[in-house]
C-alpha cells in the first residue's frame, strides 16, 4: 500500500511541524497542561498504525507486539481525551455558585 | 478495493485538519473544551474508518480481528478508569504515562513492521530508517517516561540518581545508537541489530531520566512528550500513513515549544539540558553571599489579615508548595472571601510553577478560581507596583530578586517582581532554601513579612481571620 512517496512524505512532515509551532505558539500558559495531554492524546493516533499491524500480523509474535500496541495505544487515545475534557471544564470565568461550607 | 482506501484516506485528512482546528481553538479558554471535543470527534470518526479499511482489505486473520478487539477493550478501559480517577495534583504522572504508552506503542509498530515484512532484506532505506528512528525514540520515550512517571509518584526516588560512570554511559549509549541504526538501515532482517537497538534504547530512556531532580520535571515531561510525537511521525513513514506524520509532527512542535518555553523559564539552553545531564546539581552555588543571617520580619496571621481586607489590590504567588501541601482549595477560598469584600484578586503564575507546564493553572482551576484571575508572568509583572499586598505561598525562587545581578545560580532566570509590590507576606514554614539552595532576598525586605506555618494552616487561618473580620 504505497500510497506516499518519500518526498510527499517529508512535505507533510516539514509542513505539520511548521503549522504546529503556529497554532501551539498562541496557547496561553494558562492552558499548557491541557495543551500537553490534549496534545497528548492526539498522538493517540498511533493505535491507527496498531490496527494497521493487527491486520497484516499471521504469527504468534506478530499478535503479540499488535495486542500490546493496541492496549497501549487504545489508553493513549481514550485517556488522553477525557482527562483533558476533565481538566478544560475546570476552567471557567467566574467562580461557579459557591458551596459554603 | 481502491475506493475504500481512497475515502478512507479523505476521512484521515479530514481528522488530520480537526485536529489542527482543535489544538487552534485552545488559544482561549472559553473554546479549549469545543476544541478538545472536535478533536476527539474526528479521532473516534477517523478509527472508525481505520476499522473499515482493515476489513474491506481483508487480509486480517480471526485471530488479528480478536487481537484488535480485545487489545482497543481493554485498553480504553484502562485509560478511561486512569483518566476518571486521577487527582489533578498527579496529572503529571499521568502525562508521562501516556507519553510512556504512546511511544511505546509507536516503537512496536516498528518492531512488528520489520519482523512481519517477508524479505525484510531487501527493505530500502525509505522503510528502515524511520523504522530504526521509531524503535529507538519511542523506546527511549517508553523507559524515560516511566522513570518520570515513578519519580513524580515517588515510586523511584525523586533526588537525582547519578551512579559511578553514568557520565560515560550517556555518552556511549548514543555512540551504540547510531551504529545500531546504521547496522539496522543496512540489515533490516537482522533480528540482533533490532533486538539490539531496542535494548540500548530501553536502557538510555532509563540513563537519561535517573539522573534529574523534581525541579526539572517540566522540561522532561515536555521533551519526551516532543520525543513521543516524533515517534508516531516515523511511525507515519514506515505504514505510509500522512495522518500518522502529521499528528505526530502536531504533536512534537507542541512538546518542542513548551520545552523552549520551559528551559527559557529556568535560564538554560535546550543544548544545556539535553547533553549536559538534567539538573545533576552540578551548579551548587558557591558562596551564598556574605555577612549575617538576613533579619526578617515575623508576622502573624491577624496582622496579615488586617493588611489583606484594607487592600484594594491583592496579588497572590502560589508556587509548588501550594500543590504539595495540597492548600489550593483553602486558599481559593481566602480569594473568594476577598473578592465578595470587594477586593481585587489575581494569582501570579510563573511558568515553572508545578511540575509540568501549566499544571498551577490547573491546579487553580480545581479550586474553583475563574481563569480571568490567572495571570501569566508577562501580563502581570507590570501590576505588582499596583498591588497593596503580595502573598507568597510556597514559591521561593521564582520571586528572589538576585536573579537580576549577574553572578549567582539563578542569574537571569526570569523571575516574578514580587518586591516591586507594597507590602509583601511570605507564607512559609522555615528559612529554608528553595531548589537553587541560595537565599531569597525578598525575605530580608522591610516590607516583607514573613508567616512562619504550613501552607494549608496558614492559609486556613487567614481564612478564619479575615472571616471574621470583614464577616
Amino acid at each position: 500500500m504505497n500510497n506516499l512517496d518519500l518526498l510527499t512524505a517529508i512535505t507533510v512532515f516539514v509542513l505539520s511541524v511548521l503549522v504546529g509551532i503556529e497554532v501551539i505558539g498562541k496557547v496561553p500558559a494558562t492552558l499548557h497542561t491541557p495543551l500537553m495531554s490534549g496534545s497528548n492524546s492526539v498522538h493517540g493516533i498511533v493505535v491507527i498504525g496498531a490496527m494497521l499491524i493487527a491486520a497484516e500480523s499471521h504469527t504468534w509474535l506478530g499478535y503479540v507486539l499488535a495486542f500490546v500496541a493496541m492496549v497501549f495505544g487504545a489508553m493513549n487515545v481514550v485517556g488522553g481525551y477525557v482527562v483533558t475534557d476533565r481538566m478544560l471544564e475546570m476552567f471557567k470565568a467566574r467562580p461557579t455558585t459557591e458551596k459554603k461550607v | 478495493m481502491d475506493n475504500v482506501s481512497d475515502a478512507v484516506h479523505y476521512v484521515f485528512l479530514a481528522a488530520s485538519a480537526c485536529f489542527v482546528l482543535g489544538l487552534h481553538l485552545m488559544n482561549h479558554p472559553r473554546t479549549a473544551r469545543r476544541g478538545n471535543a472536535l478533536s476527539a470527534g474526528a479521532m473516534a470518526v477517523a478509527l472508525g474508518a481505520t476499522v473499515w479499511l482493515v476489513a474491506d482489505e481483508g487480509v486480517i486473520s480471526g485471530t488479528g480481528w480478536l487481537v484488535l478487539v480485545t487489545g482497543g477493550v481493554i485498553g480504553a478501559a484502562l485509560g478511561l478508569w486512569a483518566a476518571r480517577e486521577v487527582q489533578m495534583t498527579a496529572m503529571p504522572q499521568l502525562v508521562s504515562f501516556f507519553n510512556a504508552v504512546g511511544g511505546g506503542a509507536a516503537a512496536l509498530i516498528a518492531v512488528d513492521d520489520l519482523l512481519q515484512t517477508e524479505e525484510a532484506a531487501l527493505l530500502g532505506a525509505r522503510v528502515s530508517l524511520p523504522g530504526a528512528l521509531d524503535i529507538v525514540i519511542g523506546a527511549v520515550t517508553f523507559s524515560g517516561s516511566l522513570i518520570a512517571a515513578g519519580k513524580l509518584q515517588g515510586v523511584v526516588s525523586g533526588a537525582p540518581v547519578v551512579f559511578p560512570g553514568a557520565r560515560l554511559l550517556n555518552v556511549l549509549l548514543p555512540v551504540s545508537f547510531v551504529a545500531g541504526t546504521v547496522w539496522l538501515v543496512l540489515s533490516p532482517d537482522s533480528p540482533v541489530a533490532l533486538y539490539g537497538l531496542v535494548g540500548v534504547a530501553l536502557i538510555f530512556g532509563v540513563t537519561m531520566v535517573l539522573p534529574i531532580g523534581g525541579a526539572d520535571m517540566p522540561v522532561v515531561i515536555a521533551l519526551l512528550n516532543a520525543f513521543t510525537g516524533s515517534a508516531v511521525a516515523m511511525a507515519g513513514f514506515v505504514l505510509d500513513e500522512a495522518a500518522l506524520i502529521i499528528a505526530g509532527m502536531l504533536v512534537s512542535a507542541s512538546g518542542g515549544i513548551l520545552t523552549k518555553l520551559m528551559a527559557d523559564a529556568m535560564n538554560r539552553s535546550i543544548a544545556n539540558i539535553v547533553i549536559g545531564g538534567f539538573g545533576t546539581g552540578d551548579s551548587v552555588p558557591a558562596a551564598t553571599g556574605s555577612g549575617a543571617p538576613a533579619q526578617v520580619r515575623s508576622v502573624s496571621a491577624d496582622d496579615v489579615a488586617i493588611q489583606l481586607a484594607y487592600a484594594g489590590k491583592v496579588v497572590f504567588v502560589p508556587g509548588y508548595g501550594l500543590a504539595a501541601a495540597q492548600a489550593q482549595h483553602e486558599l481559593g477560598d481566602l480569594a473568594n472571601l476577598l473578592t465578595d469584600h470587594g477586593v481585587d484578586v489575581s494569582y501570579a503564575v510563573h511558568p515553572v510553577a508545578g511540575r509540568m507546564p501549566g499544571h498551577m493553572n490547573v491546579l487553580l482551576a480545581e479550586a474553583n478560581v475563574p481563569y480571568t484571575q490567572l495571570k501569566e508572568m508577562d501580563d502581570v509583572n507590570p501590576e505588582f507596583p499596583q498591588a497593596d499586598v503580595a502573598l507568597v505561598i510556597g514559591a521561593n525562587d521564582v520571586t528572589n530578586p538576585i536573579a537580576r545581578k549577574p553572578g549567582n545560580a539563578i542569574s537571569g532566570m526570569p523571575i516574578l517582581d514580587v518586591d516591586k509590590a507594597r507590602s509583601v507576606v511570605v507564607i512559609k514554614r522555615s528559612m529554608g532554601h528553595g531548589y537553587a539552595g541560595i537565599d531569597n532576598e525578598l525575605y530580608a525586605d522591610p516590607k516583607t513579612g514573613m508567616l512562619f506555618s504550613d501552607a494549608k494552616k496558614g492559609l486556613a487561618e487567614l481564612k478564619a481571620a479575615v472571616g471574621e473580620f470583614v464577616g
